[in-house]
């Protein structure tokens, strides 16, 4: 389970110190957590800290009990994290071979890598596109491929950052219901709010400060109510 | 030309069978004695070699020379100048080597897996443990070192794009400030992304 301890993000400036995050507390046991909330607001900076890509300046935070600072490699084995971007993900020029390489670190053998990759190139989807160029994809199999990458060293939890931003409506529900089925745990930061009232749980976070936390449709509810206040 | 650089091409030809230690090590050993031997007509036989193992590599002809486009006007432009400076024979000894030298580079990749060459690195970098390198890192650094390239070229392509939209194609201003903030922005998400998925610990 993840957990925040007063967990808060500060960043230097050369105005003085900027607050990304003010402190928080909570646990997250939920199988779908929704991060709703503006540009700016700090849910990517929340969704960073949750595997170690961004850390606390102060407090903690723990996913199965063990600090993502102290003991980062281990809690990136269980947490993984599919950007916004694929682009930046994808390391390796072809498909089979990007997902290879996430298996790199589990997998002994070059055949059973291999095996393991198209594998989970097929569960999801992207089997017939396992040896191409990963130029020549459609921005939505860049991302399920992304996600391919992050499946394969079978994480407890994905954290997703936007994913479905950059794609059109026929990609992003082709990504989105991928996530949605998937076994593991996940926490969603998204601009859609169809995606975030299919979680079991949504914070809304408003500059730096979780400003809400509940049950998907209410929570929804609130931060439509939000930017029609601010606009 | 991204779309082509560093792609393996499964297949069954003696290339793609060799060991890629051994490989490796020919590449290395073609490309010093290429930069090493001077003159033209040195040139030209590597070159001749060069496209002799590209084709049986099984790179396909009409669609490498499309790839390599970019790369062709860039030697015809250096070509140029150096006929201009020093003369033919130096001209054709500075192009003609480094279109070898690209070829046999893309006749390497597409002949080798790049798990496979990961797997030679590291084991080849494994004596560097003693004195703190890990040979994974040096792997993967050359893995990054494969990916940045069409990568860069991508970015290169995207920033032109978004000048020519600005009708700014011909600043150089235009072109080069926000090329090189994207080519930064692009190696710290490359970074971030290397660092979730575990491969930077």
């Amino acid at each position: 389970m993840i957990e925040l301890r007063d967990a808060a993000v500060v960043v230097d400036d050369p105005h003085g110190p900027v607050t990304l995050l003010e402190p928080v507390s909570l646990a997250l046991p939920e199988h779908r957590i929704g991060i709703i909330g503006a540009n700016g607001s700090g849910k990517s900076t929340l969704a960073r800290l949750l595997n170690g890509l961004v850390e606390p300046s102060s407090g903690q935070v723990l996913v199965d009990g063990r600090d993502v600072v102290e003991d980062g490699r281990e809690v990136r084995r269980r947490v993984g994290f599919v950007f916004t971007h694929p682009d930046a993900q994808l390391v390796m020029p072809t498909p089979v071979e990007d997902v290879t390489l996430s298996l790199r670190r589990t997998v002994r053998g070059r055949a059973e890598r291999r095996r393991r990759a198209l594998e989970v190139l097929d569960a999801i989807g992207l089997a017939d596109r396992a040896e191409v160029s990963v130029h020549v994809l459609s921005g939505g199999q860049k991302q399920l491929l992304a996600l391919a990458g992050v499946l394969a060293t079978d994480p407890d939890v994905v954290v997703a950052d936007e994913p479905t931003t950059l794609l059109d409506l026929r990609n992003s529900r082709q990504v989105a219901d991928r996530l949605f089925a998937l076994r593991q745990q996940l926490v969603l930061v998204t601009h859609d709010l169809d995606l975030a009232r299919r979680c079991d749980r949504v914070l809304v976070v408003d500059s730096g400060r979780i400003v809400h936390d509940g049950p998907a449709d209410a929570a929804v509810d609130h931060y439509v109510a939000l930017c029609g206040e601010t606009t | 030309m991204s779309q082509l650089l560093g792609v393996y091409r499964p297949g069954h030809t003696a290339l793609h069978r060799m060991p890629v230690g051994p490989k490796l090590g020919a590449l290395a050993l073609w490309s010093v004695l290429v930069v090493a031997t001077p003159g033209p007509y040195a040139a030209v036989g590597f070159l001749a070699g060069a496209i002799g193992v590209a084709v049986w590599s099984g790179l396909p002809l009409r669609r490498t020379l499309r790839t390599m486009r970019g790369l062709l006007i860039m030697l015809t432009i250096v070509g140029a100048f150096q006929t201009w400076q020093r003369g033919l024979d130096v001209a054709v000894a500075v192009t003609g080597d480094l279109l070898a030298l690209f070829l046999m580079g893309l006749a390497f990749t597409a002949t080798t897996a790049i798990d496979d060459l990961l797997t030679t690195i590291e084991r080849g970098a494994g004596p560097l443990r003693h004195v703190g390198i890990r040979p994974e890192r040096v792997a993967l650094t050359f893995a990054l070192v494969m990916r940045a390239l069409p990568a860069v070229l991508e970015v290169a392509h995207e920033t032109r794009s978004a000048a020519r939209a600005r009708g700014l194609e011909r600043s150089p201003r235009a072109l080069l400030v926000p090329f090189a903030i994207r080519t930064v922005a692009h190696a710290y998400a490359t970074g971030d992304a290397l660092h979730a998925r575990g491969l930077a610990d």
